[in-house]
């Protein structure tokens, strides 16, 4: 009850300076009660309303905000605004993401992952390769590796084939670690239990030890679906063809096309999104025996 | 750790190792074709010493790069434009201010979304779902807006590189402060004592290990974030615009030089988050 007297007294005063800061004053601590409300509530909806509500609470505050000061659309466009311009530049969008996200990203994604644990299971023989790589990959993973992006751009070129060289190595040094200490999960038991098999190196590696690296190389190629989005956009600021996500954002930047910029922004939350969730379907129904993912 | 040294230390050979032989295969077409235009042959041996002391080479040798390091490092005074130390100090300036406050802001958030249910419920999702989404694409737009609203200089850069560290800071340090389990929580209770109390006593303590493990997290995005926020406004200063403007006129020493550069930041950022790190926990007895 108190909370809701300063909620309102805040308000009030709000109204007091300047109406519109009342507004929105108003609307926030009123979706913020709302919500306060719904979440002492039980039930499986709960955890599915609140932050939806929460999310479609700051986009009316970012819409009001803009409609009530006027805020110049060069410094923010209402959401409106950059639906519309979504809307009307499909086309365009949609050219960008191939070239971006199915060229660079998808391609770059694919080779360095696979390459990255190819060389986990050659690596996985040598102990001692194992301590002279992890310590190199484990540095080389905090390394700012987007800054090799204009060294790729004079190799490979403007078009995709630069972007997808950056993202290989961008996500080959954080699927590599994993996929490393994967190989390393099975238990002695489970090792001896192979062995009275009398199976073969290769037959341990399929049937056990693969399957038990799973959880660990999923790690790593979730944290690499951002990493894979990001080189490929931030390389092509560095040159690009006319198209692709990364240019169309430096281009309308010159051009102040702001709603534009947003749109392409959508875009690539919706596809990073996209991409991580793939990923981890793909996790749920490889790794269904893992006690992560067991339903509570 | 002695143990792990030679393997490291071959495998560091074996790189530079195939990085000569890269940087000779790799230069070795220019080195052929001005061969060609003065008439004369090229044996292995002037292959080898042309290809490896080019001006502007497709890939510089490993003592090219050292030389532009140091070069950039002690070659002039620290204030020169072609400084490294200048660049350097540019980028980290902005990458320490907007860290503090990015990971101050990710504490604070973690502390309302363990303490208060709307906000956890609310929050959390999103801040999850961020982590997905490539925010280092919104980079130039900040800049740009926030030049066109007159603001310049450090601070922008900083925005977005506390932009970057604030959501892994939230998302470890939420885990962190829920670490403490049922157990642990039920005996403070007993002892009567205060949410304030639990708080500085049980939750924050417990939190350390994994406030340390995303700050690393944190610190590399934010030096991530920085160099990208340099990029757009026209390369004036700091360890991005030296990679922008080593593109725009072909230096490709002056840019293996700043990447290296900002590598050593990057390193020596992460490795004192780690020494202190050892040193809290040292402290708080969780090492032993």
């Amino acid at each position: 009850m108190k909370g809701l007297a300063i909620m309102a007294a805040v308000a009030a005063a709000g109204f007091v300076a300047d109406w519109r800061l009342g507004l929105v004053l108003a609307v926030w601590f009123g979706a913020w009660t709302l919500n306060a409300g719904l979440a002492e509530g039980r039930g499986p909806w709960v955890r599915r309303v609140v932050p939806l509500i929460f999310g479609i609470t700051l986009l009316a505050l970012w819409e009001m905000t803009v409609d009530l000061f006027e805020v110049n659309p060069v410094i923010l466009p209402a959401p409106s605004a950059i639906w519309v311009q979504l809307i009307d530049s499909i086309p365009v969008l949609w050219a960008d993401f191939v070239q971006t996200f199915v060229k660079g990203a998808l391609s770059g994604y694919v080779l360095g992952c696979g390459a990255a644990i190819g060389t986990a299971i050659l690596i996985d023989r040598s102990p001692f390769l194992q301590r002279g790589l992890l310590p190199v990959g484990n540095f080389v993973a905090a390394l700012p590796i987007v800054g090799i992006a204009p060294i790729m751009v004079m190799w490979f070129g403007f078009d995709w084939h630069s972007k997808a060289a950056v993202v290989v190595v961008m996500v080959f040094f954080p699927v590599l670690v994993n996929m490393v200490a994967g190989l390393k999960a099975t238990e002695p038991m489970q090792r001896d239990l192979m062995a009275t098999y009398s199976a073969s190196y290769w037959q341990t590696l399929l049937k056990l030890r693969l399957p038990a690296a799973l959880p660990f190389l999923f790690n790593g190629l979730k944290i690499a679906t951002t990493l894979a989005l990001i080189g490929a956009i931030v390389a092509e600021f560095f040159g690009s063809p006319i198209v692709g996500m990364g240019f169309r954002i430096t281009a309308e930047i010159g051009r102040l096309g702001l709603p534009m910029i947003w749109a392409e922004i959508a875009v690539a939350a919706l596809a990073g999104s996209a991409f991580y969730g793939l990923v981890a379907l793909i996790e749920k129904r490889m790794t269904f025996w893992h006690p992560s993912q067991r339903r509570q | 750790m002695l143990r792990s040294l030679v393997p490291v230390l071959t495998v560091v050979a074996a790189i530079v190792g195939l990085w000569y032989l890269a940087a000779i295969w790799m230069n070795a077409t220019w080195v052929y074709d001005q061969a060609a235009r003065e008439g004369r042959e090229v044996m292995l041996v002037d292959l080898v010493t042309e290809t490896l002391h080019q001006e502007r080479p497709v890939l510089p040798a490993p003592h090219q790069v050292a030389k532009g390091l140091y070069d950039g490092f002690f070659g002039q005074k620290v204030t020169s434009k072609r400084s490294l130390v200048y660049h350097g100090w540019v980028t980290l300036s902005a990458t320490l201010l907007g860290f503090v406050m990015g990971s101050g802001l990710g504490i604070l958030l973690a502390v309302g979304i363990v303490y208060n249910r709307a906000m956890d419920m609310s929050v959390m999702p999103w801040a999850i779902a961020s982590q997905t989404i490539p925010i280092l694409a919104i980079a130039p737009m900040i800049i740009v807006v926030l030049n066109s609203m007159g603001v310049q200089g450090i601070v922008p850069k900083a925005i977005i590189s506390a932009y970057l560290s604030f959501f892994p800071v939230v998302v470890g340090m939420v885990k962190g402060l829920r670490a403490p389990d049922g157990m642990q929580l039920d005996l403070l209770r007993t002892y009567n004592a205060s949410a304030v109390q639990t708080f500085a006593k049980l939750r924050l303590p417990s939190s350390m290990p994994y406030l340390f493990a995303s700050l690393k997290v944190g610190v590399a995005a934010s030096l991530v974030g920085t160099i990208v926020g340099e990029l757009p406004t026209g390369a004036v200063a700091g360890l991005g615009s030296r990679l922008l403007s080593g593109s725009y006129y072909g230096q490709t020493v002056q840019i293996w030089a700043a990447l290296f550069a900002a590598a050593l930041l990057a390193a020596s950022l992460v490795a004192i988050i780690g020494l202190a790190e050892r040193v809290v926990l040292q402290r708080m007895g969780l090492v032993r």
